[in-house]
């Protein structure tokens, strides 16, 4: 404003004189000098916002971090398919017609397969001393040295099958399978007792999520299980890949393909459906913290409301000092609004932050990469924003309401 | 010169059984440059005038006309322009903040002018240096005498250049030396033109103005207005 526009107020003609006014920039700045004045007040008042809002952040950051984790278990894609036949009459997989697997892979979406053959009554012990009644449930399957490649497995220790050492008396152990023969490294001295002879253990495998049965297995080549275990080749179960916009009418066809004489025989799953089952499961208790932690902002919103109207009958003189100034009512209570949303702002603040702590902690407890969704974040500071708006509303209608001469006289 | 301040037959009344009368029939001129005591007991309407006069309260009747412009029609909105623009409040408890600096709470003088902040500033070091404390600029009130203290929120009234600084017993809650001071400054206000109404139980700040009125009972039973001392 120029000096002659204020000589011309002063000492002007009678008009409508020009109207109080406030800026923005001053409005927050004055409610931050407000705050900071009262510092353990605003971290104790902003505290239930804080809470509820952490907890909201971390619950959604957490099963986002479990989805990314079971996405990248899945291969992102989840276009994994089984193919079996079914299970004979004791309960064992039955075998697959042996042109089942080049069938399958001549379906055009399909990316690659990979056959296993349960070989039945084979057992794993350490020794031949052990007595067959404690093999630990260990299964015998052949399978194929494409197999990690296609299930998106990998070895903990040793190497996988190759074509040579899937025709000598090679095996590689699961990982729950090593562990129940006592097995966690790999030299060239450890054998196990496979079906009445001894096999050289060439690698043990990390878990297979996809595929959790062959935890339990012990894996031989396809050569030497029919050669050895008479095992005539069949194989029992196919995983493939399919092209992922391809999955369901590669899955509507497979089981003709697989088994033309009797398609009604084979069975098609997608195991990463079953995963991503389980893994909802997992999170079904999101909803409840959820809910928890909206309860918590509710308190928090009604504490702060609380505080506003204290400090509004604290600070009457103030108000009547700010309306002899030259606010507004309307500037007051913007003020009172202003402070109960920084207020709440800043435990929303405090909650994200708080939450995407407590995301990051939960998921390098647990091995996942961190995810903090960026919507959880602007809807947790969004939802403080608008607790704090509400809950000031009243302090700051009250105090708009107060006169001047009244408010003054309070001091 | 004309008047910055003029009250005519002016009633304030409060509600309750029976209402009480505060002011009753008042009439009230002041010129710019002018100043003026305020006397009279506790209750006999003193504060209520200047709250009137302050346009922090409006009269049951009667007009208030400040700068030539009747207030009475104004809105709520309007009167804290009229406030914020052309007068200027000092109390007896200096209602300062105490979270802010001295420069800071003269400058909230002039916050609702709508001012950048930093010609706000500028005109704050300005008017804290016209009540001298340019040494005091970041002191808290805490770390202020209560005469210093007064004079920031003299400085706070006066940053803006009002018409009209009203004081209610600015001198209350001081020895006589800071009380003194006090004096000093808001006789020396009238130099740029502003006039000064304050209302006091002081002798002292009573004699250091230039007229008193004197009240009871919501009348002005005495003015000794000196016709023609008024400056120009």
């Amino acid at each position: 404003m120029s000096a002659g526009t204020r000589i011309g107020l002063r000492r002007g003609a009678p008009a409508s004189p020009p109207r109080s006014r406030l800026r923005a920039a001053d409005l927050i700045l004055g409610g931050l000098l407000g705050l900071r004045a009262r510092k353990l007040r605003t971290a104790l008042s902003c505290l239930g916002i804080a809470i509820g809002i952490a907890a909201a952040v971390a619950v959604l950051g957490i099963s986002a971090s479990s989805r990314a984790n079971l996405l990248a278990e899945l291969g992102a894609e989840g276009n994994l398919v089984t193919v079996t036949a079914g299970q004979g009459f004791d309960g064992s997989p039955a075998p697959l017609p042996l042109t089942a697997q080049q069938m399958i892979a001549r379906i055009p979406p399909v990316e690659s397969v990979t056959a296993i053959g349960y070989v039945p009554g084979a057992t794993v012990r350490r020794t031949a001393a052990i007595p067959v009644i404690d093999s630990g449930g260990i299964s015998v399957y052949a399978a194929e040295p494409g197999m990690l490649g296609t299930l998106g497995g990998s070895v903990a220790a040793g190497t996988f099958l190759n074509a040579a050492t899937a025709r000598y008396p090679a095996v590689v152990l699961g990982a729950v399978a090593a562990q129940t023969l006592g097995i966690d490294r790999v030299r060239p001295d450890t054998q196990v007792y496979l079906s009445g002879r001894y096999f050289t253990v060439i690698g043990i495998l990390r878990p297979v999520p996809l595929a959790p049965a062959l935890d339990e297995a012990a894996l031989v080549g396809f050569p030497v299980a029919d050669s050895l275990l008479s095992l005539g080749g069949h194989p029992t179960q196919i995983y493939l890949r399919a092209a992922p916009d391809q999955v369901q009418p590669v899955v509507s066809v497979l089981p003709f393909t697989a088994n033309p004489a009797q398609p009604e025989g084979v069975q098609v799953s997608l195991p990463s459906s079953i995963l991503a089952a389980r893994a909802a499961a997992r999170t079904a208790y999101a909803g409840l913290f959820l809910g928890l932690g909206a309860v918590a902002v509710l308190i928090g919103a009604v504490g702060i409301a609380n505080i506003m109207v204290i400090s509004v009958l604290e600070r009457r003189a103030e108000i009547g000092l700010r309306r002899a100034l030259g606010a507004t009512r309307w500037q007051v209570g913007l003020q009172f609004l202003t402070e109960s949303v920084l207020l709440s702002a800043l435990g929303g603040v405090a909650g994200v932050l708080g939450g995407a702590a407590a995301t990051a902690g939960y998921a390098i407890a647990s091995g996942q990469p961190a995810v903090v969704p960026p919507a959880s974040v602007a809807v947790g500071i969004g939802v403080a924003i608008g607790a704090g708006a509400l809950a000031g509303v009243y302090p700051a209608a009250r105090a708009a309401r107060l006169a001047p001469a009244e408010a003054l006289r309070a001091w | 010169m004309s008047a910055v301040l003029e009250i005519t037959d002016v009633f304030k009344s409060y509600p309750g059984s029976p209402p009480v009368t505060a002011l009753a029939a008042v009439d009230l001129e002041i010129r710019a440059a002018e100043r003026a005591a305020v006397l009279g007991p506790s209750g006999s309407g003193k504060t209520t005038l200047l709250h009137v006069a302050g346009t922090l309260e409006r009269p049951s009747s009667g007009s208030v006309r400040i700068g030539g412009q009747e207030v009475s029609a104004l809105s709520d909105a309007e009167l804290s322009a009229v406030r914020g623009r052309r007068l200027g409040f000092v109390f007896q408890q200096f209602h300062l903040l105490d979270h802010l600096d001295a420069v800071q709470n003269v400058a909230l003088g002039l916050l609702y002018r709508g001012e950048q902040a930093r010609d706000r500033r500028v005109a704050a070091v300005d008017a804290l240096d016209r009540v001298g404390l340019g040494h005091r600029l970041g002191h808290k009130p805490a770390q202020l005498s209560g005469g210093e203290r007064q004079r920031v929120a003299i400085a706070r009234a006066v940053a803006g250049h009002p018409d009209v600084v009203f004081a209610d017993e600015p001198t209350g809650n001081l020895d006589s030396v800071a009380g003194g001071q006090i004096i000093d400054l808001l006789v020396g206000l009238t130099a740029d033109g502003t006039a000064v109404v304050v209302v006091t139980h002081d002798p002292a700040v009573a004699a250091a103005m230039d007229r008193r009125v004197v009240m009871q009972d919501g009348r002005i039973i005495a003015d000794d207005r000196p016709e023609g001392a008024v400056m120009p």
